[in-house]
């Protein structure tokens, strides 16, 4: 209430002071509609606003004069000296009522019947008799107000002005920082300390004054919603939390067109009709929930609905069908990996085409502009209960964190937003833990594997053999995890983006540059679009076969890599890694027959399967179980999957084989991690099945 | 009326351009690669402050490019509120030259250059080829992917 309190007064603060000017200009041209227009439009929101909270003085006087300028822009009264001064008058009152609320927060007492009286005379076509000078004894006309003064109004080209000085400042000031730091001068380096301190708090006083409340973004949302759920015929209620939240104000314009765009898609293709929803056993009414608050330098802003949420199996069909990902690889995926393909381009569940959304344009422009701030956009969905839509930005683009590192002898910033670790690995043998899955390097990062991008081989520079060090900087872009090779690490900076040029528009690489501490210019990376050129994006989820890397693999000696699985209740069976091409997982009903044989469909194609349990004379063929995990194997261009019962690891070890006594399908054994494991002949076991095939085709033939 | 031309030596061959469109000349700068960008763009170097986009002329006039030690002077031209350094190998005098001498230059000219020289003028012993500075830029814009 205060708050709302300390609004009102302001702005009528201001619309006062123009009120005095434009009611002194009417008296001299009383045929200015426009005038007379403005006049009447200060006053109704004046009587409105108070009317809103409770100043019933206030608005008796207000509505009065109101009344009176209605009556002169409907053409009814004609303007002169009388009645402006009546109006002035009721002005005079009106602003010692503001002057004492703002002061005591309420309202003066005091009797207004006779100016209201004298008002109202004129609205029956006569002017009052008498002029009574002062009808408010304890009007101050000197009217000073402490809000109005305290606010001023500032051209935003100013501000964005304001901005770049001081990131120019901030440039030189690094600079600067830097410089001294090698030099023994004590006056120099408290006055380069001190201009450090003040150029920061510079910086953060002019940020501040651009920063906006994020409810500028929401005004024509209730709007857009209630025009939504009449055409639609849906009851939709939207709440608004956070609107308080600033950020600054070119950020607040970036997110505008894509919030709104959210909202839409949440009261369009969310939201359930009535009947729908009843048989849900939800309320008739949809809520739209929309929440920002600040977390951590950044700005969340959540998109909410309790809708019907989105369904994962479609989503999966969906992307399926549009060659997006292979059903094996869709059906291994969880349903919030899957419920990521909403942000591909083109792509839409919805099925029908509404006038609001639904044509296929959406979530992927809504995830450009938003990465397009340096900002990350997430969705999560439960079928039948609702979607969340939760955007991360940043506070402001103009001045941001960034880490350093080095590639191919030049510097380049990440910003910090997408960062989330460092990892740095020495060059200790068999300690580098970089492994290819299918030719597409990983590094297992506390169990999960975080597919690795080389930044010198995105940037088409040749890598560095010799490099004693490996630093794997982790980032998230586009909900997705992974880590970027670079050379080297240096600090972060503080650094100010600016634009590339037009001749080097087009590089995803890229979203900028800046200049260092140092003077020199730094490329600015562009994590989302590095993350989409290197393919992360899309195949980040892809279970592939795993391959050591065979770097260094010289010196060696008999290391080799393992795939440990397990097979029978005891069995644990190691397979040279070399010979498996990939790991997949395939469904129990996705097994069918040929014949007598287990075959199943596989990117396009009918690979026969083999049960290892049955060929080591274990038990049945299929485990109980949903998802059967299969060891990819092919051998002279023919694909064998071979079912296990589970994958348990990949280990690097120098192995010794015991012979024992001859068993079909095994090498031999060993030890690995600490327990007895045998080795197993995928060649002779995949070789063997072939072979009674292609027995079985020529008898069959 | 004579135009006055702030001349610069590419490959053996004498350039000018329109003085008014030249902010200034600098010696060799800084220069931070760009990796994956254009051939003829050869870095970015940072002009008191403003980061500004080397375009390497040789490599736009088919002349090849400089070489690594190279170590080209910066015409730094405006046109349209873009500022861009232009990589030449030696900066010659500002000419006053004489539009009498001025003649359109010949369609003999490979194709890839002629939209960038719109004439020569017939200086004393030598040709001052005359450069569009929009064309230039234009044409170093990479054509959409």
């Amino acid at each position: 209430m205060e708050e709302l309190l300390h609004d009102f007064l302001t702005e009528s603060n201001e619309n006062l002071q123009q009120l005095d000017r434009d009611i002194v200009a009417l008296e001299q041209h009383p045929d200015d509609s426009e005038l007379v227009n403005r006049i009447f439009r200060t006053i109704h929101t004046i009587k409105g606003t108070c009317g809103f909270i409770g100043l019933d003085r206030l608005e008796a006087v207000a509505h009065a004069a109101e009344s009176v300028l209605n009556a002169v822009r409907e053409g009814e009264l004609r303007v002169d000296r009388a009645l402006v001064s009546d109006v002035l008058a009721a002005v005079d009152v009106i602003k010692h009522i503001l002057d004492v609320l703002e002061r005591t927060q309420r309202e003066p007492a005091g009797d207004d019947t006779a100016l209201v009286a004298r008002l109202e005379t004129w609205l029956g076509g006569g002017a009052p008799d008498v002029m009574v000078p002062d009808t408010a004894p304890d009007v101050h006309l000197e009217h000073r107000s402490a809000v109005g003064d305290s606010t001023l109004r500032v051209h935003v080209g100013l501000l964005d002005k304001l901005m770049t000085l001081v990131g120019e400042l901030v440039l030189d000031r690094n600079r600067l920082v830097q410089i001294t730091g090698g030099r023994d001068d004590p006056a120099l380096t408290s006055t380069v300390q001190h201009l450090n301190r003040v150029s920061s708090d510079l910086q953060e006083a002019v940020m501040r004054t651009r920063m906006q409340p994020i409810g500028g973004a929401w005004t024509k949302l209730p709007r857009l919603v209630r025009d939504l759920g009449a055409s639609s015929g849906k009851q939709i209620q939207l709440e608004m939390h956070g609107a308080e939240t600033e950020l600054d104000r070119q950020i607040l314009q970036a997110i505008t067109d894509p919030l709104t765009h959210m909202v839409r898609n949440s009261g369009d293709h969310g939201i359930e009709s009535g009947d729908v929803r009843r048989r849900a056993g939800k309320a008739d009414a949809g809520t739209i929930r929309l929440n920002a608050y600040h977390e951590g330098g950044h700005v969340i802003i959540e998109v909410r609905d309790d809708g019907a949420g989105i369904s994962a199996a479609r989503v999966r069909n969906k992307a399926i069908d549009r060659g997006l990902v292979t059903r094996e690889a869709a059906d291994a995926m969880s349903d919030a990996q899957v419920l990521r393909f909403i942000f591909e381009p083109g792509f839409s569940t919805a099925e029908r085409v509404t006038n609001v959304s639904g044509r296929g344009v959406g979530m992927d422009v809504v995830r450009t502009n938003i990465e397009r701030i340096g900002g990350q956009v997430e969705l999560q969905s439960t079928e039948g209960q609702g979607t969340v839509v939760r955007v991360k930005i940043p506070l402001t683009l103009a001045i941001i964190p960034a880490l350093v590192v080095t590639s191919g002898r030049q510097r380049y910033a990440i910003p910090q937003v997408n960062l989330l670790e460092l990892v740095r690995l020495s060059d200790a043998p068999g300690s580098q833990g970089v492994e290819l899955l299918h030719g597409a390097p990983v590094y297992r990062l506390r169990g999960s594997l975080l597919p690795l991008v080389f930044l010198g081989e995105q940037l088409g520079e040749t890598a560095d053999e010799s490099r004693a060090q490996f630093n794997i900087v982790v980032l998230q872009a586009d909900g997705r995890t992974f880590g970027l090779v670079v050379d080297g690490l240096s600090d972060t900076e503080e650094i100010v983006v600016k634009p590339l040029g037009r001749h080097l528009q087009g590089l995803d690489a890229f979203s900028g540059a800046t200049i260092m501490g140092d003077g020199s210019v730094a490329l600015i990376l562009d994590v989302p679009g590095l993350a989409r050129k290197s393919r992360v994006a899309d195949d980040g989820h892809a279970r592939e076969t795993v391959q050591r890397e065979a770097r260094g693999a010289g010196d060696a000696g008999d290391v080799r890599s393992l795939l440990v699985v397990q097979c029978g209740a005891r069995g644990r069976l190691a397979v040279e890694l070399a010979s498996v091409n990939r790991l997949e997982e395939f469904r129990r009903d996705a097994v069918e027959y040929a014949g007598e044989r287990m075959v199943a469909q596989y990117r396009g194609d009918v690979i026969p399967l083999v049960a290892l349990s049955v060929h080591l004379g274990h038990a049945s063929a299929l485990p109980d179980r949903e998802r059967l995990p299969v060891v990819v194997h092919t051998r002279s261009g023919r694909t064998v999957g071979v079912l296990v019962d589970r994958i348990i690891d990949i280990v690097d070890q120098e192995i010794v084989v015991h012979q024992t006594r001859p068993r079909p399908g095994i090498l031999g054994t060993t030890v690995i991690q600490g327990r007895v494991t045998d080795l197993l002949d995928l060649d002779g076991i995949v070789a063997g099945h072939l072979a009674g095939d292609d027995a079985e085709t020529e008898a069959a033939a | 009326m004579s135009h006055q031309y702030s001349t610069f030596l590419v490959g053996g061959h004498l350039f000018g351009l329109d003085v008014t469109c030249v902010q200034e000349v600098i010696r060799p700068m800084p220069m931070t690669r760009v990796p994956l960008a254009p051939a003829v763009v050869r870095g970015l170097i940072n002009l008191r402050g403003q980061i500004v986009t080397a375009l390497d002329l040789r490599v736009r006039l088919g002349l090849g490019a400089h070489g690594p030690e190279a170590a080209p002077m910066n015409v730094i031209v405006r046109a349209d509120d873009d500022v861009v350094a232009l990589l030449v190998d030696e900066i010659g005098d500002v000419v006053m030259a004489d539009p009498d001498a001025w003649e359109p230059a010949p369609s003999t000219l490979a194709p890839a250059v002629r939209d960038l020289i719109p004439g020569a003028y017939k200086l004393d012993g030598r040709l001052l080829l005359q450069l569009d500075v929009d064309r230039v830029l234009d044409a170093c814009v990479a054509p959409a992917a």
